[in-house]
């Protein structure tokens, strides 16, 4: 019998609410986190051909709590009890009125995780998926996934920190690592969501409900509301981001009836709303530039000036030389190539070797009309991307400008 | 049943991929992506990958105790073969993939005739034969 996707749904929206609960009482995150995965495993085994249990959450609590019992009678993990009693000291005044799963988040999320550490952990903890689903969303052996999961379990217990309320001094930069993990995670699988890539988008769309949960458990928080935003506004174009062959298709040739309007609508009024918080950051910022490519019907119509204006804000908060570069593409947009190539030149050394500054010096001098100039910057970067899609649109604009080659 | 991996060997002969029409290309990453999904289909398919350009190669060599590794570019300039990426598979016999090595090989380039492309067949290692 397969698992019906609403089980699926249910176990996962669960997940986290078990496992809160679980280590709350037990006090260990990795043994709760072990039974609390027992127990969804034997609850998509068991509950589409014996029925659904009245009370899911409390069968899931008492599976759990059970499984972790066994545990815990075993002598090993008495001892680490008993070494764990010492740690149940006063902790530090948190910020009160957090929830377990956002708690759970704090702790997959820590700082002192690798991204992909904490990518898995939160995958498995707050999302709820298996292992093997995991591991194959990321394209690695299960065996591979089980062991980093445990390892960045390890590495949590070994740094001390706890499933408790973070003080308000911690709160906004542990909210960040948060953020930056569940971006990871959306372009982790929106990235690479063209071709066969089906598990990977799933990814995407666990990013979604991630953010949506600490959205609505934070809502007033603007940048929380800007990076739901940001997914929903770029996930929209997904649908024509890729042919039937799984070739990119960039944005200016997309198809834009194909987009998902009902998420761009709900990206919009996120942002409208985080936007009027006036506590500007750089998920928002980038969604505006999304809602901004959103927004116009056809490429051509697309407003480069606010986008310029946007990239101008993000520039000053990332710093980041990426930001730098697209903004040069939206110079270039409203000045004109030349100008753009001048400030993508002065990107070399930050960016030394990277395919996107290839890509978009073939861009912009193509629309220079310098076309055998551009068909080697295309050329060169597709020597030097690590992404088959990247690889064969960048070789594909090559081809096409090599045929009508007219010197610049 | 025994596993292959087919290594696809860029040789650099006859006109690089840069020099072929847009129609030429598209037809032969249309070739690429059929033959996995057949192989998928098939029940055949282990992986496939490619590999990034060969600028972005590196040789690496143990630097000595205590010591960084030693990082170099690579391949050399004097090697014109590169390993461009490969297939696993999991078939009945060698037969079977020395077929999909040779399919794999028919892939088209200019004016859609195949491009007689050179692929190393290799069987993995795997657990010994059961005894009978």
């Amino acid at each position: 019998v397969s698992v019906e996707p609403p089980i699926e749904d249910l176990l996962r929206e669960l997940a986290p609410q078990v496992l809160g609960v679980l280590v709350r009482r037990s006090g260990d995150f990795a043994a709760a986190e072990d039974a609390v995965q027992e127990a969804l495993v034997a609850a998509a085994l068991h509950w589409p051909s014996e029925g659904w249990p009245d009370n899911p959450r409390g069968w899931l609590i008492q599976a759990a709590a059970r499984r972790l019992t066994d545990q815990v009678r075993s002598e090993q993990a008495r001892r680490r009890r008993e070494e764990r009693a010492v740690e149940f000291e006063p902790a530090p005044a948190g910020v009160s009125g957090i929830d377990d799963s956002m708690l759970l988040l704090l702790l997959c999320c820590h700082p002192e995780l690798t991204p992909a550490s904490a990518i898995a952990l939160t995958l498995r903890a707050v999302g709820g998926l298996t292992t093997a689903e995991i591991a194959a969303a990321f394209l690695v052996p299960e065996s591979t996934m089980a062991q980093r999961i445990s390892r960045a379990k390890q590495r949590i217990a070994a740094s001390g920190a706890r499933f408790r309320p973070p003080t308000p001094t911690e709160l906004p930069g542990r909210l960040r690592s948060v953020l930056h993990v569940l971006y990871l995670i959306f372009n982790e699988g929106y990235a690479s969501s063209t071709g066969d890539s089906v598990h990977r988008v799933e990814l995407s769309s666990e990013a979604i409900r991630l953010a949506r949960l600490v959205h609505a458990l934070l809502p007033a928080d603007a940048e929380v509301a800007g990076l739901l935003a940001l997914m929903l506004l770029t996930d929209a174009r997904r649908p024509a981001r890729s042919g039937p062959r799984g070739e990119l298709v960039p944005l200016t040739e997309q198809d834009r009836t194909l987009w998902d309007h009902g998420l761009i609508a709900e990206g919009v009024r996120l942002l409208t709303t985080a936007l009027a918080c006036d506590q500007l950051g750089e998920y928002q910022a980038q969604a505006a530039v999304a809602a901004l490519h959103d927004d116009a019907q056809q490429a051509a119509e697309t407003d480069w000036m606010q986008i310029l204006s946007w990239y101008d804000e993000l520039e000053r908060l990332t710093g980041n030389p990426m930001v730098a570069l697209n903004r040069a593409v939206a110079v270039a947009m409203v000045d004109g190539p030349h100008a753009g190539l001048a400030l993508v030149a002065a990107l070399d050394d930050r960016l030394a070797g990277h395919y996107r500054l290839g890509a978009v010096r073939g861009h912009l001098h193509e629309m220079a009309g310098e076309t055998s100039v551009a068909a080697a910057h295309f050329r060169a970067a597709a020597a030097h991307t690590t992404s088959t899609a990247e690889q064969h649109y960048l070789t594909t604009q090559a081809v096409r400008l090599a045929g009508r080659e007219t010197g610049g | 049943m025994p596993k292959f991996i087919l290594l696809k060997h860029y040789a650099g002969e006859g006109t690089p991929a840069s020099a072929w029409t847009p129609q030429e290309f598209k037809a032969h990453i249309d070739f690429q992506i059929d033959l996995n999904r057949q192989l998928a289909e098939n029940g055949e398919l282990v992986d496939a990958q490619g590999l990034a350009g060969p600028d972005l190669a590196k040789i690496v060599s143990f630097g000595g105790p205590g010591a960084a590794p030693v990082v170099t570019d690579g391949p050399f300039p004097e090697t014109k073969e590169f390993l461009a990426g490969w297939y696993l598979v999991d078939v009945e016999t060698a037969e079977r993939a020395y077929e999909i090595a040779a399919q794999a090989s028919s892939a088209p380039g200019p004016e859609g005739k195949p491009i007689y492309e050179r692929i190393e067949v290799r069987q993995v290692m795997g657990a010994p034969d059961v005894d009978a």
